[in-house]
């Protein structure tokens, strides 16, 4: 599991609602993924590339039950989000989506663009632009075959399939 | 071995005689709260694609909150599609525009202590007022949840919060939520605040619910008060005789806190939260004096009848301030049947205040009362990120209803204390 990619980096505090605006909250993902992180970086949305990866400070994702916060990232394309810490339902939804959400406490030496290459399951995220390695928390236990399968849809079929077979 | 009220909770819902902090722990649930916003409408195309129905249409309480009424098409659909869901799948606890889903479920009775409650929703917290335990969580893992009937949830650690003493005038459980975002941050995933001391012992379970409620703002697990014998009373207000072992959920005497914090509430002055975040507030008397264009009392957090009548309280022999338009939107049908019998509607209206239908509305910039670019707000909710209440450069300030009746009489963010005699 993986996943290359450029580095977009934010501050602390970053929340749902800048995420996924309320204003857009009624219009399909499409239009409101542009306007995802638009508050904070009007590029973001137009100029993230499938792959990339977010990088933020504390609490990222404080806020709403919002998924479409964690869908519109995904939708997007990015690949992983490093965070110091996470809001608890953002870090949630993420994982239930096959995002994988990892805890970075290194997240202020990345610099917008550096690129990162980040393993989920063994715990690693190497900067290749610092030639930098650091060993990270990795997806929790009971939660690992869930992402790795793609998020809970997936797994939820595979036990109702294991249910009925 | 003595046990906090969440280790409790936890421990009865995973089957489990006890559980320790740092567990992970698979739960039953009792009662599923869904709301329009990340209800059927994100659900029911899962269950589809699943092939499978609900795990229990009983336990299920379906309310229409934050698309009511219907403003465009888009809302219009939203809200058949929940209207067709509850027929389809037999949801008989199902409230269309009664009311904001963590208010309906304090006035139906639906909660009570010992139960394990998930709700689709961030300020499902809100619940804990009422000593069980309510997770709020996104439409995904909701969508878990009415298929199997289960969640997995971390044991959390406690942070116990005592409050001493009686308030001063104009101050009110908000202004202790918007100190404690400033005080213990926003920043406590893992952990539940519990909430005590003679002050809450005192407080109404509207006014508890507003600790619970403001949990999500402090990134909280959820937030609990221990079951009481006002607990009790409000049950059978509500019409629900409280299970025989209500009395039972609280802390054990001596339960490991992870932090146990004492306050003064008679220190405590009017708080206001300046843009954009809750956890950006002071004093009221450190608040410069700042112009507004609207002043909002609404939500799950702001409106019920305890607080439209502290803005009755303000209004009673004045007018809102010219150049300043103070919508109130009560929290459900029976907040606005409650203030209409006792007069607390017609000071609002006679002061010049606007009245807006039941719902989630301006809160979450979904309903009547979004903000223009540049626009400056104080509003009684909980969440003033930026964009939250509409356009991204428009300023919200939070406060109690009391602070955002002054201020929309002053026309400036004001000190209730001067309206107050």
């Amino acid at each position: 599991m993986s996943i290359r990619g450029r580095a977009w980096v934010f501050g602390d505090g970053i929340n749902t609602d800048v995420m996924a605006p309320g204003l857009y909250f009624k219009a399909p993902m499409e239009e409101m993924a542009r306007h995802c992180l638009e508050a904070v970086d009007p590029r973001f949305a137009s100029e993230v590339r499938p792959g990339d990866i977010v990088v933020a400070g504390r609490n990222f994702g404080v806020g709403s039950a919002r998924e479409q916060a964690a869908l519109a990232l995904k939708h997007l394309g990015v690949g992983a989000v490093l965070a110091i810490s996470f809001g608890r339902i953002f870090y949630r939804n993420a994982l239930n989506f096959g995002l994988p959400a990892l805890f970075f406490p290194a997240a202020g030496e990345v610099r917008p663009g550096d690129l990162l290459e980040v393993d989920a399951v063994a715990g690693q995220v190497t900067n290749h632009s610092l030639g930098r390695q650091y060993s990270v928390q990795s997806l929790p236990p009971h939660l690992m075959a869930m992402v790795a399968s793609g998020g809970l849809m997936p797994y939820l079929k595979a036990r109702l399939q294991g249910q009925s077979g | 071995m003595q046990h906090t009220l969440a280790q409790k909770l936890l421990a009865r819902a995973a089957g489990r005689s006890t559980v320790a902090p740092g567990e992970i722990v698979t739960c039953c649930v009792d009662l599923a709260l869904l709301l329009d916003s990340g209800g059927p409408r994100r659900i029911w195309p899962r269950l589809k694609e699943l092939g499978v129905g609900v795990w229990d249409p009983e336990r299920i309480v379906l309310v229409t909150d934050h698309f009511v009424p219907a403003v465009d098409a888009e809302s219009a659909a939203i809200l058949r599609l929940t209207r067709e869901f509850a027929r389809e799948f037999g949801i008989r606890r199902f409230f269309d525009m009664q009311g904001i889903g963590h208010v309906v479920l304090m006035e139906q009775g639906l909660l009570a202590p010992g139960m394990f409650v998930c709700g689709g929703d961030s300020h499902s917290s809100n619940g804990g007022a009422y000593a069980a335990y309510v997770m709020g969580l996104g439409a995904i893992e909701m969508t878990g949840v009415v298929v199997t009937g289960e969640i997995w949830a971390p044991v959390p650690e406690t942070i116990r919060v005592n409050w001493h003493g009686r308030f001063g005038r104009g101050v009110v459980a908000k202004d202790i939520m918007l100190m404690l975002c400033r005080e213990l941050g926003m920043e406590n995933a893992f952990r539940v605040i519990e909430y005590g001391g003679d002050t809450v012992s005192a407080m109404s379970m509207a006014e508890r619910a507003v600790l619970t409620n403001m949990a999500a703002e402090l990134g909280a697990e959820t937030g609990l008060v221990e079951a009481d014998q006002t607990t009790l009373a409000a049950l059978r207000e509500a019409g629900q005789e409280p299970p025989a072992d209500a009395l039972q959920w609280r802390s054990d005497a001596g339960a490991a806190y992870l932090a146990v914090h004492s306050f003064d509430a008679a220190a405590l002055e009017p708080q206001v939260a300046a843009p954009h975040s809750p956890g950006n507030s002071a004093p009221v008397s450190a608040c410069p004096p700042t112009r507004i264009d609207q002043a909002y009392v609404g939500s799950c957090m702001g409106a019920k009848l305890s607080d439209l009548r502290m803005v009755a309280e303000v209004l009673r022999g004045r007018r809102v301030a010219s150049g300043v338009r103070f919508l109130v939107a009560p929290a459900s049908q029976q907040t606005w049947r409650d203030a209409a019998a006792d007069g607390t509607l017609e000071a609002i209206t006679t002061a010049g205040a606007i009245l807006l239908p039941t719902g989630c509305g301006a809160c979450a910039a979904l309903g009547a009362g979004v903000l223009a670019e540049g626009e400056v707000c104080i509003s009684s909710t909980n969440r003033n990120f930026k964009g939250r209440m509409g356009a991204n450069s428009a300023a919200v300030y939070l406060g109690s209803p009391y602070t955002v009746a002054a201020s929309a009489v002053a026309g400036r963010i004001a000190d209730p204390r001067e309206f107050l005699t």
